[in-house]
């Protein structure tokens, strides 16, 4: 076995050695583009040209690039769909550890851009002159691409909830719009009553409803002061959540079917899953994936934790950012402000992305949009009400994409199990906790 | 080996060298492979084990901590204790059946016998991640089989619910298996001399005695290898539970498996540190486990 080992310390040199040249590749390129980097300097590259990879799988991306091209010929954009969510985020996390293959731009939801940034996987936008444009965005999605007082992004849109619900299945048994959640329970049992096939909504445990519903109620779970962190769900938010949601979990009044299935969809037009609560972002995925329900939908304001108020939430909503390892960071910022701050934002919003930039928001045309979907209704004006009313101070953790990731370790077992959903959240706060700790943070 | 004593200055020495790197020119390219593919990666994954990298704080060298963590870990154990469960349910009743199956070929009794083989060995020509998808299907109390079965007989069975989804697993992996085992079961039998059956007979010996008195011993070494076979594919358990996941993704916690924590614990949690520490303690108990049954398999021979 001894001579063996020459030839094994060999190959592991070689392997070494081709290890520092990857190295040596990635650490020129990020040196070129630090520094400032004017307009002058943008615009000067869009006119150049070049190739930019971009991984994003927001829909009317699709017709910015168009577009976009339209406008720059010399540029080529080559737009990727890596996945939805997490599995985009896997990819790019691999990618990056691998330092190969990672795209110049990519999407990222407002709730995993912290961990991006703290990771060093992304470029700060500081020497782009991003901070000028915070005028031009919504106050939420602005504080959302902020870390540490650097922006490391650029709004693309946002996700302000509302209730959406099949008007034709409430008007056949007489269910008036819950203007409260206990409104919304006691509609969820006559429903489920008087149809037993039908649900109120559908839950199997999705770590984003059940956050937006703790912010929407004011809950704050989450503080992070740099590397200080605390997890609390014990908390008069979460408290007040865990009391409806728990009801509605005991009594079985849940479709057992998970977010984005194709049974979801199905449900939804079918009459099956009367409403969901979700983001603005939601009309273009009806119109897509669910037509058979075009007509009977409406959308409504979030039902109220407190009887009066008009608290709101935001769910998802993403941006788009330049990552560290990328090239040609001076082309990519060009698209990315096309896109999200330029005239992409018309082509996305006359596509049916819901915007965060106050210019669309506060257009009278954009108002007056009528969804034929809803029935003729002008939907915008609910949602463009629900984005003011978004409850201000929340912050997700700078490690929110593996926490989302055990949320079915954890909380879930209240859907399929004995376990209470406080306990539930108890032990995701636990195991959340514990991660922060092992990763460096000082978790209280 | 007849070197000449002499007293040559230290160039000459090259000439002896030369010899004895003759065999090695040979070997060369081989070793250089297999240091390449089997060595680096071993040796790759024990120095990671041996550091940590946070999100704060970046990469430093933490010895043995890794490993200390693993042994302390409830999840680690829980994922463990769940696929040795595994092993000592699931591997013997698919051993079993593999037998009784590839003892019913070999008997010659049954009739369209290719037929049968070529059928239970079916399952196995499926790749692990149709065979799952299909299976998934089958057991989705929403949509699938048993939502039929539970319409037509008013039960409300779920094989994906916490405490029953290791067993739908079993289900799955002992249909995916069997025609596997029972071709290693047979081939072996196929070897046994006919001449010693037709013997048996001659004395007067019933099936049940040629099996036992001939057919399992001859074919002894056979079923040890079935069963190292599935004691690795027990602990390496990850493609059902991985597929099943965002069917029951309350069922099947990120833990499930000692291998589907490994990767949630890359993929998720960016932790590959302690996941390359968990698939090298996980490596060790293979072996060891694969080892004994080895041991035990030999030793009454």
């Amino acid at each position: 076995m001894r001579k063996f080992l020459p030839i094994a310390a060999v190959a592991l040199l070689s392997l070494g050695l081709a290890a520092c040249g990857g190295g040596d590749d990635s650490s020129d390129s990020s040196a070129s583009s630090s520094g400032t980097v004017s307009d002058a300097d943008v615009t000067a590259a869009l006119e150049k040209g070049g190739n930019l990879t971009v991984w994003a799988w927001e829909p009317t991306l699709k017709q910015v690039v168009t577009k976009f091209q339209e406008k720059y010929p010399n540029v080529k954009v080559n737009l990727v769909n890596a996945g939805t969510g997490n599995d985009q985020y896997t990819a790019l996390q691999n990618a990056v550890a691998a330092g190969k293959g990672v795209p110049d731009v990519a999407q990222i939801e407002y709730y995993a851009l912290p961990q991006f940034a703290l990771g060093k996987s992304l470029t700060a936008l500081t020497g782009y002159g991003a901070e000028s444009l915070k005028a031009d965005f919504t106050p939420g999605p602005w504080s959302s691409v902020t870390s540490g007082g650097t922006v490391y992004g650029l709004p693309m849109d946002s996700g302000p909830m509302a209730l959406f619900y099949n008007k034709e299945v409430f008007d056949k048994y007489g269910i008036a719009v819950p203007k409260t959640w206990d409104e919304y329970l006691d509609a969820a049992r006559k429903l489920h009553k008087a149809d037993p096939k039908a649900y109120i909504t559908n839950d199997t445990g999705d770590a984003g409803l059940t956050t937006s519903l703790i912010w929407q109620a004011g809950g704050k779970p989450y503080t992070v002061d740099g590397t200080n962190v605390t997890i609390n769900f014990s908390d008069p938010g979460a408290t007040e959540f865990a009391k409806v949601w728990q009801q509605l979990i005991s009594e079985k009044l849940l479709a057992p079917i998970s977010s984005w299935s194709d049974q979801w969809f199905q449900g939804m037009a079918g009459g099956t899953i009367a409403s969901i609560s979700t983001g603005a972002w939601m009309p273009a995925n009806f119109t897509s994936s669910a037509p058979g329900g075009s007509g009977k939908w409406r959308v409504a304001d979030l039902p109220q934790w407190t009887a009066g108020a008009t608290a709101s939430a935001e769910n998802g909503g993403s941006s788009l950012a330049i990552m560290d390892k990328g090239a040609n960071k001076e082309l990519a910022y060009g698209f990315m402000k096309y896109a999200n701050d330029g005239d992409g934002v018309q082509v996305r919003v006359d596509n049916g992305a819901f915007p965060a930039t106050t210019k669309q928001l506060n257009d009278p045309a954009f108002l007056n949009t009528e969804f034929k979907y809803f029935g003729g209704q002008k939907a915008n004006e609910i949602f463009a009400k629900s984005a003011q009313n978004v409850v201000t101070g929340w912050s997700y953790l700078p490690f929110q994409v593996y926490s989302n990731s055990i949320f079915n370790d954890t909380v879930g077992k209240a859907y399929v199990s004995g376990t209470t959903l406080t306990d539930g959240l108890k032990a995701w706060q636990e195991q959340s906790a514990k991660y922060g700790t092992e990763q460096g943070f000082t978790v209280k | 080996m007849a070197v000449p004593q002499v007293a040559a200055p230290p160039g000459v020495r090259v000439k002896r060298r030369g010899r004895s790197w003759k065999g090695w020119q040979f070997v060369g390219p081989f070793m250089l492979v297999f240091a390449f593919v089997f060595l680096a990666p071993i040796a790759y994954t024990i120095y990671l084990s041996l550091y940590r990298n946070q999100l704060v704080g970046g990469n430093s060298f933490v010895g043995l901590d890794n490993y200390t963590k693993a042994l302390q870990d409830s999840q680690f154990w829980s994922a463990l204790g769940r696929v040795s469960l595994f092993l000592v349910v699931q591997v013997p009743i698919m051993l079993a059946l593999a037998l009784i199956v590839a003892l019913a070929i070999d008997s010659g009794r049954l009739y369209g016998k290719a037929f049968f083989r070529v059928s239970i060995f079916l399952p196995y020509a499926v790749p692990a991640v149709v065979a799952t998808l299909m299976w998934g299907f089958m057991y989705g109390n929403q949509f699938g089989l048993v939502k039929n079965i539970n319409d037509w007989l008013g039960t409300a069975l779920d094989p994906l619910a916490p405490n029953i989804v290791l067993a739908s697993i079993g289900n799955i992996v002992t249909w995916e298996f069997i025609g596997y085992n029972m071709l290693i079961l047979y081939s072996a039998l196929a070897t046994v001399p006919t001449s010693l059956y037709e013997s048996a007979e001659i004395d007067g010996a019933s099936q049940m005695k040629i099996i036992t008195a001939i057919k399992l011993p001859a074919i002894r070494g056979a079923i040890t290898i079935a069963t190292i076979f599935s004691v690795i594919g027990s602990f390496q358990l990850f493609n059902e539970p991985s597929i099943l996941r965002p069917l029951a993704k309350n069922a099947i916690t990120t833990f499930f498996t000692p291998n589907l924590y490994a990767s949630s614990l890359t993929f998720a949690g960016q932790q590959y540190n302690y996941a390359a520490t968990v698939a090298i303690i996980m490596a060790l108990v293979t072996m060891v486990i694969a080892y004994i049954v080895q041991l035990r398999g030999s030793r009454n021979r």
